[in-house]
């Protein structure tokens, strides 16, 4: 079974294949700042994801036809 | 006439106007002459449009000498946030990347509805990149200046709004509020600022930021201006989809009614926490002004304003993704590395958050059923100084950037209508949240006239 190498962060796995997938320019100068930044931005989504929603939700916009 | 002009209110510019105790064109030419005199040590014009604006007073004088009724804001000279539309400018939005745009083909839905009434547009309003800010710092334009102590930040992202009314630049001013960005600045520059019901008014010709979160609305020194100009402006509009399709429900008329017989509430909870004294001074000065004795919790603030950051983050990104593909070196990098990181969230918790955000809208509607208004801080702290990056609160080192808005997200979030109240602190002053239900326009403003009536809010000078 393949081991996470605690030297490598999953975090840093993730902004590289993001980057890869959404074409997006990441200099590696500006690496630990998106990395900071993405860190909050995933801990304040899953303090939300922690939040238990009825399946029946729906997303507060709605559209309108 | 006042001894002072530069403290005259847009309501008794207008009034002079229609009596004909002076004349669009001397009202513009003496903001215009402000402007130059004063814009330099505060920065919060980035662009001044004195030829439309003479040529517009023209014919606002010609018109009534020519017997046509003046409108409700007859000669007040206005000005604008830089992410309006405005005829002949491009829209940087405070961007360098968008100063290559084409100029724009004609004016913001709002610009045009405030020109309709008789106001005068004199110049666009400095701001932080793409709105994406609480600072009123933007590294292209430098950073707009507070009045009260130019060492000081504006709060953004409309700081050049906020500096220009504080300043007495101009009586008037729209900006934008996605997280904050009109209650920010309103609280460090010490002004009054509507932030109206999420789809109240038309964004229409506008640069956007976050589409679930955008709204537009006024700062002026008066309650009174702001209910005259957020008047002019209602109306629905098809060319923006979110702009609700009500009919206009003017304040004017009720605004003196007072705030009698209103429930009212502190926020308790999150709101009570992560304050400085000042803050909790002003929200307590207000509170014991209104008679609110009780408190009411939000439920999940903390939450709702952790889904608030990930909503803007993910549709900001979306919004700039070919940018950041194309010119990443044009953008502040601040901006730049967090919009990037947004572009890399998950989708499924971005739904996640927007269905959080239906849940947390429901509990809080509950809430009004027992109360009218809720009084929150608008602030955590009095204006920072420019290029701050951490604030001591309770003895411990936190970063200031991330926690200027922690009180208004959770607000604006659900689309809340406020009225930011300035409270006269010394050095500095600060503002308090005045909050209603959705639609309640209406009774935010009549609590902020009787705070204002009291002596409890004011606009000091600086």
């Amino acid at each position: 079974m393949a081991t996470q190498d605690p030297l490598e962060d999953p975090l840093d796995d993730l902004i590289t294949a993001a980057a890869a997938a959404l074409a997006l320019p990441v200099d590696p100068a500006w690496r630990p700042a998106v990395r900071a930044h993405r860190e909050v931005t995933l801990r304040f989504a899953r303090s939300v994801e922690e939040f238990a929603l009825p399946d029946e939700s729906e997303p507060a916009p709605v559209f309108r036809a | 006439m006042p001894a002072d002009l530069a403290e005259t209110t847009a309501a008794e510019i207008a009034d002079f106007v229609r009596a004909g105790a002076t004349t669009a064109l001397a009202e513009t030419e003496a903001a215009l002459a402000r402007i130059e005199k004063l814009n330099p040590g505060l920065n919060a014009f980035t662009d001044v449009t004195a030829e439309r604006a003479r040529d517009r007073a023209r014919t606002i004088d010609a018109d009534r000498a020519a017997g046509k009724p003046p409108g409700p804001l007859a000669g007040v000279p206005f000005a604008v946030k830089n992410l309006f539309d405005i005829a002949g400018l491009a829209t940087r939005a405070g961007s360098k990347i968008n100063r290559a745009r084409p100029p724009a083909e004609r004016d913001a839905a709002l610009i045009e509805r405030l020109e309709a009434a008789g106001a005068v547009l004199v110049g666009a309003l400095n701001m932080g990149e793409y709105a994406y800010d609480f600072t009123g710092e933007n590294v292209h334009d430098g950073a707009s200046r507070n009045p009260h102590d130019t060492a000081r930040m504006t709060g953004g992202s409309s700081g050049g709004s906020g500096g220009a009314v504080a300043g007495r630049l101009v009586p008037l001013a729209l900006g934008s509020d996605t997280n904050g960005s009109i209650r920010v600045p309103a609280s460090f520059c010490g002004i009054f600022g509507l932030k109206p019901t999420y789809g109240r008014l038309t964004r229409a010709g506008t640069f956007p930021f976050v589409a679930s979160l955008d709204h537009l609305g006024p700062f002026a020194r008066s309650v009174r201006d702001l209910a005259l100009a957020y008047d002019a402006m209602q109306g629905p509009d098809p060319e923006d989809p979110a702009c609700a399709d009500r009919p206009p429900e003017p304040t004017l008329p009720a605004l003196e009614r007072g705030a009698y017989g209103l429930r009212m509430a502190v926020a308790g909870g999150y709101f009570r926490k992560g304050l400085f004294p000042e803050a909790r001074d002003a929200v307590a000065r207000v509170a014991q002004a209104l008679g609110a004795r009780h408190a009411v919790e939000l439920p999940e603030a903390q939450r709702a304003r952790a889904a608030a950051y990930v909503i803007t983050a993910s549709e900001g990104a979306s919004l700039h993704l070919d940018r950041l593909r194309q010119r990443p070196n044009d953008f502040d990098p601040a901006v730049r590395d967090r919009l990037i990181a947004g572009a890399m969230i998950p989708a499924s918790l971005v739904v996640r958050a927007q269905k959080f955000r239906r849940w947390y809208r429901a509990q809080v509607l509950r809430l009004f059923e027992t109360v009218d208004i809720i009084l929150a801080p608008a602030t955590p702290c009095t204006a920072p100084r420019i290029g701050q990056e951490t604030f001591r609160l309770d003895g411990i080192e936190m970063p200031l950037r991330p926690n200027i808005g922690i009180y208004t997200q959770p607000i604006s979030f659900i689309g809340l209508p406020v009225v930011a109240v300035p409270i006269r602190l010394a050095p500095m002053p600060i503002g308090v949240q005045v909050i209603a239900a959705p639609w309640r326009e209406d009774l935010a403003l009549r609590v902020a006239r009787s705070l204002e009536q009291a002596g409890v809010a004011a606009a000091p000078k600086p």
